[in-house]
């Protein structure tokens, strides 16, 4: 198959190959946006299954709900833990309502009638979550959510009417659109970079709509907001009703990509991870959760490898993550977003030892 | 007291009819027909034992954590892993030596030694920014949790009471009448009535200690205004350090107390942690009798919903925590900044 080939009829299945781009034409858009697109739409022709599935199909889907943490964080200024909670109460309602292995539960609906109901519900519980929440500020709101995210995961777990319990639900596919089987390697890829960078350019939108620029004017100064007139308290419940659609599309393609969902999914470390995530790659721009992703799933994927070849047994995979989260947060909290500018500072003074300015005004 | 009464009257009804009501199912020999409608006496007694119970041991894992909050406003959220690590060095102790009461002070001269590293190394260095600190701690929860999974391994250990804390008492409660009108009375394992004491003991302490002594009065002023108690010339660094150590002390006893009578396990920790998140929610942030409070209606709370509503108890606990942000989100003892 010649690359060429391999381009042209995979654009055609999904019919939306990195829809920004053409959007807005090739004229006046930063080269960084073509070759980071023109990398990852080439992809499957330089990388094998086991990375395009395991590795690229996680880190859009990790770093989708992460996307939505950072929403918060980064613009709303609230730390929320239960962003995993809403993704897995989507990916759960997909089994309940669509088709399982569980077929006791499983009701069976169309796939187009299932996917905006497990949205819409998930979206509730998240703003539901969101109005209690935002009653606190600060270092309350990870803690209420840190609660809540827990208390979901002990109820899916006890729970055997709806949530079947310890064992959750297997073999929750993705409807055979177009003919396609969108559980291989290609298309899965296809289809969570897709909503990857559809997530991406929405929060960039939103982000600078009246509607973003609130929200951070609330993130600065929620007195001085109020002052203005602004609803502080609609605006941030607002902001977590956004944030858990993101969440709740990425919790149907995570339960598309696993075939299954489990109290597992829900736990605490996954809830957690997700803070880890949006940290490592950074909350200043939707891109950080992004970059956090692909490295917290490639850190997952080849911690036994790395932990063997420094002679650590290879399941201490958790220590690595955390050390490495660490790490980040001591010497970079800005996450890996944040070494960026630091690195073309010490570039610049090193370079210019005249001290001039010519640099900075690009 | 008098003040609250006058201020809500009916709250004040409310709370004295639970109470009565309480009281009355405590001591009074059940009629038949109370009996057919929510079961035995005895169950009732023994979920209520070990609701008390639970709620001390929730009380001393949740009374240092508060207590660091309150003073520094920082949110330990590595105090579960404490509480792990007491549970696994008692355990360590009670086995290797055979002294179940020396695995208390190692636990808590050991946890207390690690939370003033973690004073010194974490806290001290990011003093005042709350998002980064509570990170820390989770990335140092993360890398504990693995730790001791990597050296305790994922089995569940359980830790011995000696024997003659051993064995069930018999306590001057009527659970039921036989036909021949002999009264049956309760009986209770003495070591979970020892802990209740301790606990009990060890939250008057702090109070006392709180209220009646100098470095009691230091705390209290810190808890009301660091920045002025700083200038007045007192060494509030130290303050911190003597407080974190006694909060993290705390968590460690408490594992020991959980590992008698529950048991160590992987997991244990964040199931701590929410407790002592959703006590504190409940109880109100930095306050002590709020920490007491709060365990107490959680503790009962468990123990009751796993008893009369199995599936759920979780949300049940929950839902009292909705209540009391709902309606009073500073939590029952909480104070408005």
């Amino acid at each position: 198959m010649t690359v060429a080939n391999e381009f042209v009829s995979r654009t055609d299945a999904t019919g939306r190959p990195y829809q920004p781009a053409r959007l807005s034409g090739p004229a006046g858009i930063a080269w960084r946006y073509w070759v980071v697109g023109f990398i990852l739409v080439l992809m499957p022709v330089a990388a094998n299954s086991f990375v395009l599935f395991q590795i690229f199909g996680w880190a859009f889907i990790l770093g989708m709900i992460a996307l939505s943490l950072m929403f918060l964080g980064g613009y709303g200024g609230m730390v929320s833990l239960s962003q995993m909670a809403v993704a897995g109460l989507a990916a759960y309602m997909m089994a309940v309502f669509g088709s399982s292995g569980v077929t006791q539960i499983s009701l069976g609906w169309p796939w187009w009638l299932t996917v905006p109901v497990a949205i819409i519900i998930a979206v509730i519980f998240g703003t539901i979550t969101g109005a209690l929440a935002v009653r606190t500020e600060g270092i309350y709101t990870i803690m209420i959510t840190l609660a809540i995210a827990t208390a979901f995961f002990y109820f899916v777990r006890q729970n055997y009417t709806i949530f079947n319990g310890y064992n959750g639900f297997n073999q929750v596919l993705p409807p055979q659109l177009f003919g396609v089987d969108w559980r291989q390697p290609i298309p899965i890829y296809y289809l969570t970079l897709a909503f990857a960078v559809l997530a991406y350019f929405l929060v960039v939108y939103v982000a600078r709509t009246p509607f973003g620029l609130a929200l951070q004017g609330v993130r600065d100064n929620p007195r001085r907001m109020a002052a203005l007139g602004f609803n502080v308290t609609a605006h941030r419940i607002a902001a977590y009703a956004f944030a858990s659609f993101i969440a709740a599309v990425a919790g149907i393609l995570l339960v598309w990509l696993n075939a299954q969902v489990s109290p597992g999914t829900v736990a605490i470390g996954p809830a957690i991870d997700i803070l880890v995530i949006a940290v490592i790659g950074g909350m200043r721009h939707p891109i950080g959760p992004f970059i956090g992703a692909l490295i917290f799933v490639t850190i997952r994927t080849f911690a036994l490898d790395i932990l063997v070849s420094v002679g650590i047994p290879g399941e201490r995979f958790q220590l690595l993550v955390g050390l490495t989260f660490l790490a980040i947060v001591f010497w970079s909290p800005d996450g890996i977003l944040g070494l960026w500018p630091r690195v073309r500072r010490w570039l610049v003074s090193a370079s210019s030892l005249t001290g001039s300015t010519s640099e900075e005004g690009r | 007291m008098s003040t609250f009464v006058q201020r809500h009257p009916v709250w004040s009804l409310v709370i004295f009819l639970v109470v009565a009501i309480f009281i009355w199912a405590i001591f009074a020999a059940w009629p038949p027909g109370l009996e057919s409608v929510i079961g035995k006496k005895k169950v009732f007694l023994n979920s209520l034992f070990n609701g008390i119970t639970l709620g001390a041991l929730y009380f001393l894992v949740a009374s240092g954590f508060t207590l660091i909050f309150g003073l520094m406003k920082n949110v330990n959220l590595a105090h579960g892993s404490l509480y792990m690590v007491g549970g696994y060095i008692g355990y360590g102790v009670a086995i290797t030596t055979g002294w179940w009461v020396l695995s208390f002070i190692v636990a808590f001269i050991v946890v207390a030694a690690i939370g003033v590293v973690l004073q010194y190394a974490v806290f001290r260095r990011m003093e005042g920014e709350d998002l980064r600190q509570t990170l820390v701690t989770i990335g140092i929860s993360i890398v504990l949790a693995d730790l001791m999974l990597w050296i305790m391994g994922g089995n569940t250990f359980q830790i011995l009471a000696p024997s003659w804390l051993g064995g069930p008492m018999t306590l001057p409660l009527v659970t039921a009448v036989k036909s021949s009108g002999e009264p049956v009375y309760m009986t209770y394992p003495i070591v979970r009535l020892v802990i209740l004491l301790g606990a009990i003991a060890i939250g008057v302490l702090m109070w006392l200690a709180l209220n009646r002594t100098r470095i009691g009065m230091l705390i209290r002023a810190g808890v009301d205004d660091r920045d002025m108690l700083s200038a007045t010339g007192v060494r509030i660094q130290r303050v911190f350090v003597l407080v974190f150590a006694f909060g993290a002390g705390l968590a460690g006893l408490a594992g020991v107390v959980g590992g008698t009578f529950q048991s160590v396990a992987p997991g244990e920790d964040t199931r701590f942690l929410l407790a002592s998140l959703v006590v504190v929610i409940v109880g109100g942030m930095g306050s002590i009798p709020g920490a007491a409070l709060g365990a107490l209606i959680i503790g009962l709370a468990e123990q009751f919903g796993s008893v009369y509503f199995p599936t759920y108890s979780v949300v049940l606990t929950f839902l009292i925590m909705v209540l009391v942000l709902a309606f009073r989100p500073q939590g029952i003892f909480g104070r408005t900044r």
